[in-house]
């Protein structure tokens, strides 16, 4: 009965959303009040549904119900807890009914706490989400149910990737849902303030706590996918450039893009258009991140379906949402005004070449990503685009886009001096320069990117708490706390991935037990080989000691795991972290002698990498609570000025 | 500058970077692009010494060899037609065995070896890739051969 209920939940979700829609339509059309008090409660109610039948698919998971079809090809009974929860949505069906899950919700939280925006632009915004829930309601329904029956019920399930049972695994895909399907607030907006021609700083002010909380969250997404990577593959990287990256990586720059160019509208009422465009072209991409992982275009351990139809009906989605949001914005622009306007140099100067250079580096990616798909499509040949690629052309756009940000905070709003921001940022330069000059000469071998990103990071490092500078602290607003975390995650994330491209130590050895290697200052020791357990695994475990200088012994145990229900090995690594960097050991195979493979890296720094990513998101999460702070301050303020009139 | 210039000039600016964007992925790309190869294609189109190609096939059976430092293979892919050397140092995926599929990247040498920097084999045992999809298998090395593997 629970698979029932799940689907009915399901359907009357859907059919809130129609209803969502239909009343914007007709009290936009008949300019009548009255359908507008309705929106709230019905945007409420299709969320609180569409959460309820999530719930319901968790639960079946939860309780291995075999009568299930989705439960049966991704789940088996003897498995731990957290990864029955987390198999609801390790597969296509369960993963879409997560993502219109967090729609509905995304809808529901706007009915509850959007009190900014005039109401027709609310209810505008409410009707173009319930819009796009429907296409994935519709999408779920007709060609992707998740509470499908199957008979006769089989005695167990076919268990879930072993790839797939993992911590990290297990939360990634919520996180970077929540900020995809975040975006589409944003997008809902845009469109909403294009329909009702109103766009300036009010409407940027409420749509950008919602832009800074999908973005802290698709920041997260992206941190613990690059983890899980680095230490669950083996292979001790820790970006791949692989597409299902990629398909992250472009909402993100979108986004990051927006909330520049939002900050820009709502202080000094300036790239109207600009910000529209980049609400449109984030969420757009966060589509087609969905439409790359979830239609399997690619196969990669990401693409659950290789079903064609499944990705024409996403496709289709895909031309109607961007498609009419993009002839909607070629329609509006010109209605749109004009912005006040500003000097280049300027805040606003350094904002705008923020955005063109993260949209650059989005073009650059979005076209090293699809071009494979279309050259495969329109002639014989096969390639693929990797690494090379992409660190070539984004690389350096990369460090210029950094270098600005370390400039753009000390600048003025509308008009500046350069020479008086040479004067404020000389000592960053200064640093800057030292270090350049430390690394040409201490370090040998460097290659060029990872040089100047070192050197940069430096500087941005102290340039980012440059706008704290001669303020008094306890005065200063906690959204520019948050910039200035954000912009030092930046420099710290850097220094993780300049050191670990350039200093990595890598060895790689047949060894037999009692064997030393030395790797960088380690001392490591093979001391045996032993088979273990785990709850549905059985294992080969290396096990090894390893010593820093002088320091005490660790021992570590990397294993290659087999895992009974789906024939598969996975190789675990054995990570060993110090403050300067983490110690890498993969067990490989044996051969005839009795020798067993180890790969070993010491990687110095390379958790900056994803610290950096942590304070970049926890930046985003200061600036948004001090700017909706702010907002009820400001409210209050006025009600009481209101009051004593 | 007016409200209206300015307009435009921003205008321009995003197409001169969406533009310069697109030269220089355009630059990078005819460079740095990875050509898939079956060992057939390589007789047939002779890429350069030192190009970076993608490399896939079948490895074929009875060709692994281990060399006495205990990280390097050697093996044979073959596409049914054709045969090509490879070699690869390093840990080989769990999935990488005699038989089945593999997807190499790398370099071929003068002497027609092509040495492997990255192994793909497959994620798990349904996967194919993508490349390989619709290689015509002689003999008994059939796809239902690499599920019982």
């Amino acid at each position: 009965m629970i698979a029932e209920a799940g689907l009915i939940a399901l359907w009357l979700a859907a059919s809130m959303a129609f209803l969502q829609f239909a009343l914007c339509t007709i009290g936009l059309v008949k300019g009548q009040d009255e359908f507008f008090a309705a929106i709230r409660p019905v945007a409420i109610a299709q969320g609180v549904l569409v959460a309820l039948s999530f719930l319901l698919l968790v639960w079946l998971f939860v309780r291995s119900d075999m009568s299930v079809k989705l439960v049966v090809a991704n789940s088996v009974a003897i498995k731990p807890l957290i990864y029955k929860i987390s198999g609801a949505w390790g597969n296509h069906e369960g993963s879409m009914l997560l993502w219109v899950a967090i729609m509905g919700l995304a809808g529901a939280c706007i009915g509850i706490f959007e009190r900014n925006l005039k109401t027709k632009t609310l209810v505008t915004t409410l009707g173009a989400q319930a819009f796009i829930s429907i296409g994935f309601y519709a999408y779920l329904l007709i060609a992707s149910n998740p509470f499908e029956r199957i008979f006769p019920v089989p005695a167990d399930g076919q268990g879930l990737n072993p790839l797939l049972q993992d911590i990290g695994l297990a939360l990634h895909p919520p996180t970077l849902y929540i900020g995809y399907v975040g975006l589409s607030i944003a997008f809902s907006f845009a469109v909403g303030a294009m329909i009702t021609r109103d766009v300036g700083p009010e409407f940027a002010k409420a749509m950008r706590p919602w832009v800074l909380g999908a973005w802290v969250f698709l920041t997260l997404g992206i941190t613990a996918g690059s983890y899980w990577a680095y230490y669950e593959l083996g292979w001790g990287g820790w970006w791949f450039w692989d597409p299902v990256e990629n398909a992250s990586l472009m909402p993100w720059l979108a986004a990051t893009a927006l909330l520049h160019s939002v900050t820009v509208l709502a202080t000094r009422d300036g790239l109207r258009a600009w910000t529209l465009m980049l609400a449109v072209v984030a969420f757009s991409m966060s589509m087609i991140g969905t439409f790359l992982v979830r239609s399997g275009v690619l196969t990669s351990v990401h693409a659950f379906a290789v079903d064609p139809e499944r990705g024409s009906f996403i496709l289709a989605l895909l031309a109607i949402y961007i498609g009419g949001a993009m002839a909607l914005f070629a329609l509006r622009v010109g209605t749109v005004k004009e912005g006040s306007q500003f000097e280049p140099v300027s805040r606003e100067g350094a904002l705008v070449a923020n955005n063109l250079l993260l949209s650059a580096i989005l073009g650059i990616v979005f076209i090293g990503t699809l071009y494979p798909l279309v050259v495969e499509g329109f002639s014989d040949e096969m390639i693929s685009v990797g690494p090379p690629y992409f660190n070539l052309a984004t690389g350096p756009l990369a460090l210029i886009l950094v270098a600005i940000m370390a400039a753009g905070p000390l600048l003025r709003w509308r008009r500046d001096q350069a020479k008086a921001l040479l004067n404020r940022i000389s000592i960053p330069v200064f640093l800057t320069a030292a270090a350049l000059f430390a690394l040409v000469i201490f370090t040998t071998s460097m290659s060029v990117l990872p040089l100047i990103g070192l050197a940069l990071a430096a500087g941005i490092a102290v340039a980012s708490f440059a706008p704290l500078w001669k303020r008094n602290l306890r005065r200063t607003p906690m959204h520019v706390y948050g910039m200035v975390l954000a912009h030092f995650g930046v420099a710290v994330a850097l220094v993780g991935m300049a050191s670990e491209t350039s200093f990595t130590e890598e060895k790689l050895v047949a060894a037999t037990p009692g064997d030393e290697i030395m790797v960088n200052d380690w001392k490591i020791k093979f001391q045996a080989i032993e088979p273990v357990a785990g709850p549905n695994w059985t294992a080969l475990e290396a096990r090894v000691t390893a010593q820093y200088e002088d320091e005490a012994i660790h021992e570590i145990a990397p294993q290659n795991r087999m895992f009974a229900s789906a024939q598969m090995q996975t190789s675990e690594a054995a990570l060993l972290t110090r403050w300067n960097g983490q110690l890498y050991v993969v067990l490989g195979d044996s051969d005839e002698q009795g020798r067993w493979q180890l790969r070993i890296w010491w990687k110095p720094f390379v958790t900056l990498i994803w610290y950096g990513g942590v304070l970049i998101a926890l930046g985003g999460l200061l600036a948004m609570v001090g700017r909706l702070r702010r907002a009820v301050r400001q409210k209050q303020q006025r009600a009481y000025a209101e009051a004593m009139i | 500058m007016k409200a209206k210039h300015q307009r435009l000039a921003l205008a321009v600016l995003a197409l001169v970077a969406l533009v310069g964007a697109g030269l220089l992925a355009a630059f990078a790309l005819q460079d740095q692009a990875n050509y898939f190869y079956t060992p057939s294609d390589i007789v047939e189109k002779q890429p350069e010494v030192g190009q970076a190609i993608r490399l896939g096939g079948m490895v074929q059976k009875g060709s692994i060899q281990r060399a006495d430092d205990g990280v390097t293979v050697t093996f044979t892919v073959h596409d049914g037609a054709s045969f090509q050397p490879a070699t690869y140092t390093g840990i080989t995926p769990d999935l990488f065995v005699e038989g089945s599929g593999v997807v190499a990247d790398g370099k071929l040498t003068a002497d027609g070896l092509f040495v492997a920097d990255t192994l793909l084999a497959k994620h798990d045992e349904n996967y194919i890739p993508r490349e390989l999809e619709g290689i015509d298998m002689t003999g008994n090395m059939t796809r239902t051969d690499t599920l019982v593997e």
